[in-house]
């Protein structure tokens, strides 16, 4: 297993976002873990880059836990992510977006050359600052600055948000390129069919708590649809 | 689901024993003529002073979130505010020191004007800056003594018991008045803005809460109190240097006041002060080493208690002598 | 003096002042910061080339390779031991708090210390040459040093953040500390280089004004005032700014003098509420300092 992720609950404050969830990714996997609004997909994310003040449970990376190592050293152990918003840095270019990414020197596939190459539209704006960029775009470029660091895993948070479904399109079409480098990743998506699609394995969260998990060739729409609205007929 | 009853509580047992203390302290304080001596006396008036110097920078800091280092403006002007109309213009004392006051809170509506255009610790050294502009002026207009100072010349009209007597009882009012001036200001209104633009200036500000009106007024009540203290602290000392006056050792010693006692309560500086005075009697002989002990100090109570000893205190027990705070209690 | 002189005299005073914001602008640019000691460290500085000077005699320039270094390391673990610290949170009362109680702590250990006596460096020769320009101008070398060093600093300091992987941090991590971590950056390291850059800047600045003028371990708070000045009306975010704003400030100054000697520094207070007023982005700043 290259992620394991076992009974964490995570917290803001006083409040509890995430009741014992666990999860395992292996290696070469591609996981999706999806779910409504809340229901604590990017704390998750969070949790295992080491962002929460305050989480309780175990989180390994390669059999090692995690505990105590502080975020930035865990993408030098290879754990990268995109974080939702994008959050480009304004006060740079987009090369040195990139250029930043790749602080920790981790050696592979990803340098300035093949990433711009992966995302050509971002070749032509190298030198523009980079949050004056179409909102695809710095996606793209988001994207191409966790792969500077050349993951082993690459942590994808709503990819999708606020895009146009063209350009959602256009940017999945380039996750076989980047899972075919070597890297595992893991997607939190609220769009269900762009998770799915591109997934082995997926995981759907509901207020905080694991509802369902599987093959995302196995699971039928009605146990999705279920799982992440949280209908289910009491009794 | 059963529905609870709760009702907003502030006065709680604490609270009241405390204020029934505190009345009782202060009549005590106010018969010192009849059972203090002149040096106890005049200690007090530096004891009542600065306690409410440190009560306005409290409120500026601790609650409005607007950290000055520039009081001392305030301080001076008020002394040389008192000097103007008491010499100069030849008003009854009493009425100067009044007069010093609200000329020092005029002078504070261009000033805040031109510092709220600064924030956080830019918005420090602007105020530190205009307080050197304040200084620089006065010593360079000769009419006002220029470097070397003046002296109250009005004083010597009346006897000098008596008027440490007055001073004393002046700056017993001074002092008991900023604590309680603050203490109402904070159950009101007021008080609630103040903590949400404490917690987001955006959001309060979202909501509806005057951010700019309430620090601004903020400011010109601080602008008071340091200026009454200042002319009441000058008609005791009588000589009036600018050096002196404006020196920015008055915010040294009021930031020290309050980050010891505890910053954004209202015991906190009264504890700060006492702790102060103890601090300068016992440690007077030793020069500089005085100071840069308080500074080490504050530094330390900073980083390690953030709450200063009040913090530590009410963390402990939760005791609040000055409720400012609305519990929500269940009410059965 | 003619006016030109004049002008001339207060650019190359304004060259030290840019020198002293330099350091007030970095710390301020990358971590929100402003440290209230800055002045007092800069006397430090002083008292340190005057002490190795009083036990080795060399120009007191040559101290420049001991005092910059010194103050480096001191920035960076003044940084991480202490003022790391105060950065949690969004309080803007700690920062302010800690670096004003460590100028107190500053100035009244170097008065137990050196006690309250004026003192001066002296850097021999070099203090008094001047270079004749024309009939009824003479310019300092060494005033035209000062400033030709504050000019190669800034410069030094722009390329290092425009062109170096530790300037991209800078920015990074100033823009936003937790995309930072992210991306592997260190804010506690990060924080901690700014201010021994910083510091080093300072030093530089301490050094050159404990030669031209006489210092007290009291006199740090008036630097900081100048360098904050400069800063302000120069504008925030802009290296070239806080060059503009010391020679502005230094112009004034020394025009200010002209008319009366008591007035110089009171001219350089009225023209810096005067941006603060009426321009507070500054001449070439991009933010509003509020």
């Amino acid at each position: 297993m290259l992620l394991e992720v076992d009974r964490v609950a995570s917290f803001y404050g006083d409040f509890q976002a995430l009741f014992e969830v666990s999860l395992q990714v292996a290696e070469g996997e591609t996981v999706a873990v999806i779910g409504a609004n809340g229901a604590g997909k990017s704390t998750l994310l969070r949790t295992v880059v080491g962002l929460q003040d305050r989480a309780t449970g175990t989180v390994s990376f390669d059999g090692r836990p995690l505990d105590g190592i502080p975020t930035h050293r865990r993408l030098g152990l290879g754990i990268a992510m995109v974080p939702e918003g994008r959050r480009i840095f304004p006060s740079l270019t987009v090369e040195e977006n990139l250029k930043v990414g790749a602080v920790r020197d981790r050696p592979g596939r990803w340098d300035v050359a093949s990433v711009l190459a992966l995302f050509p539209a971002l070749a032509d704006r190298r030198d523009r600052p980079g949050t004056l960029l179409s909102g695809g775009e710095q996606q793209m470029l988001a994207i191409g600055r966790a792969l500077m660091a050349n993951p082993r895993l690459l942590l994808l948070d709503e990819v999708s948000l606020g895009l146009a479904p063209l350009v959602v399109r256009r940017i999945y079409e380039t996750l076989p390129e980047i899972t075919a480098a070597g890297a595992t990743v893991v997607l939190v998506e609220q769009d269900i069919g762009q998770a799915l699609a591109g997934a082995d394995r997926v995981y759907c969260l509901l207020e905080g708590r694991v509802a369902l998990q599987g093959r995302a060739a196995d699971l039928t729409r009605e146990q999705i649809t279920e799982a992440y609205f949280g209908l289910r007929a009491s009794g | 689901m059963n529905a609870v009853a709760l009702r907003v509580q502030r006065a709680t047992l604490p609270s009241r024993i405390g204020l029934g203390v505190g009345l009782a302290a202060v009549v005590v304080l106010a018969l010192g003529p009849l059972w203090a001596l002149d040096s106890v006396l005049r200690t007090l008036i530096s004891v009542f002073t600065l306690l409410a110097l440190a009560q306005m920078w409290n409120l500026l800091a601790g609650y409005a979130g607007l950290v000055s280092i520039g009081q001392q403006a305030y301080v001076g002007l008020g002394a040389y505010g008192l000097l103007l109309f008491a010499d100069t213009l030849g008003l009854p004392l009493l009425a100067s020191v009044l007069a010093a006051a609200v000329a020092g809170t005029l002078i504070a509506v261009p000033t805040a004007l031109l510092a709220f255009r600064l924030r956080g610790g830019y918005f420090a050294i602007g105020t530190w800056v205009i307080a050197e502009v304040y200084r620089l002026v006065v010593t360079n207009v000769s009419q006002l003594g220029g470097g070397s100072g003046l002296t109250l010349r009005a004083a010597s009209t009346v006897d000098r018991t008596t008027r440490l007597y007055l001073t004393y009882e002046l700056a017993l009012v001074v002092g008991v008045g900023a604590v309680v001036v603050t203490y109402l200001l904070l159950r009101r209104r007021l008080g609630l803005a103040l903590t949400a633009i404490r917690d987001s200036e955006q959001s309060a500000r979202s909501l509806g809460v005057p951010v700019f009106r309430t620090k601004f007024a903020v400011y010109l009540v601080a602008a008071f109190g340091c200026s009454l203290a200042g002319a009441v602290i000058y008609l005791n000392l009588l000589r009036v240097q600018p050096e002196a006056a404006f020196s920015v050792n008055w915010t040294a010693f009021m930031i020290f006041i309050v980050v010891i006692g505890g910053v954004g309560t209202i015991e906190g500086p009264i504890i700060g002060t006492i702790v102060f005075f103890a601090l300068q009697e016992t440690l007077s002989g030793y020069g500089a080493w005085y100071l840069v002990l308080l500074g080490a100090v504050a530094v330390l109570v900073t980083v390690v208690a953030r709450r200063g000893l009040w913090g530590l205190v009410a963390d402990r027990t939760g005791w609040s002598l000055f409720p400012v705070q609305r519990r929500l209690e269940e009410h059965w | 003096m003619t006016w030109v002189n004049v002008v001339v005299q207060g650019l190359l005073l304004g060259g030290l002042y840019a020198l002293f914001a330099t350091g007030l602008s970095l710390m301020f640019g990358v971590m929100r910061l402003v440290n209230l000691a800055h002045g007092d460290l800069s006397i430090v500085a002083a008292f340190v080339a005057l002490a190795i000077v009083d036990a080795v005699p060399v120009n007191p320039l040559w101290t420049l390779l001991v005092v910059v270094p010194l103050l480096f390391g001191v920035g960076y673990l003044l940084q991480r031991g202490l003022l790391n610290f105060t950065l949690r949170g969004n309080d803007p009362l700690p920062p302010v708090l800690v670096t004003f109680g460590l100028s107190i702590i500053l100035q009244n250990l170097l008065l137990e210390v050196f006690s309250a006596d004026s003192q001066g460096l002296d850097a021999g020769r070099i203090e008094n040459a001047s270079i004749r320009v024309s009939d009824r101008l003479a310019v300092g070398w060494f005033p035209l040093l000062t400033l030709v060093t504050a000019v190669g600093v800034l410069v030094g300091l722009q390329l290092l953040l425009s062109r170096t992987r530790l300037g991209r941090s800078f920015r990074a991590t100033s823009d936003d500390p937790e995309a930072a971590a992210l991306v592997g950056l260190d804010h506690r390291h990060v924080f901690a280089m700014a201010t021994a850059i910083a510091l080093a800047t300072v030093a530089v600045a301490g050094l050159f004004l404990g030669v031209r003028t006489t210092f007290t371990p009291s006199v740090g708070p008036t630097r900081l005032i100048f360098a904050f000045e400069a800063v302000i009306i120069g504008g925030l975010g802009s290296i070239w700014g806080t060059l503009a704003g010391g020679l502005v400030l230094g112009v004034a100054q020394t025009l200010g003098a002209q008319l009366s000697p008591g007035w110089g520094v009171l001219a350089g207070n009225l023209v810096f509420l005067a941006v603060l007023a009426f321009r507070p982005t500054g001449l070439l700043g991009r933010e509003v300092p509020a």
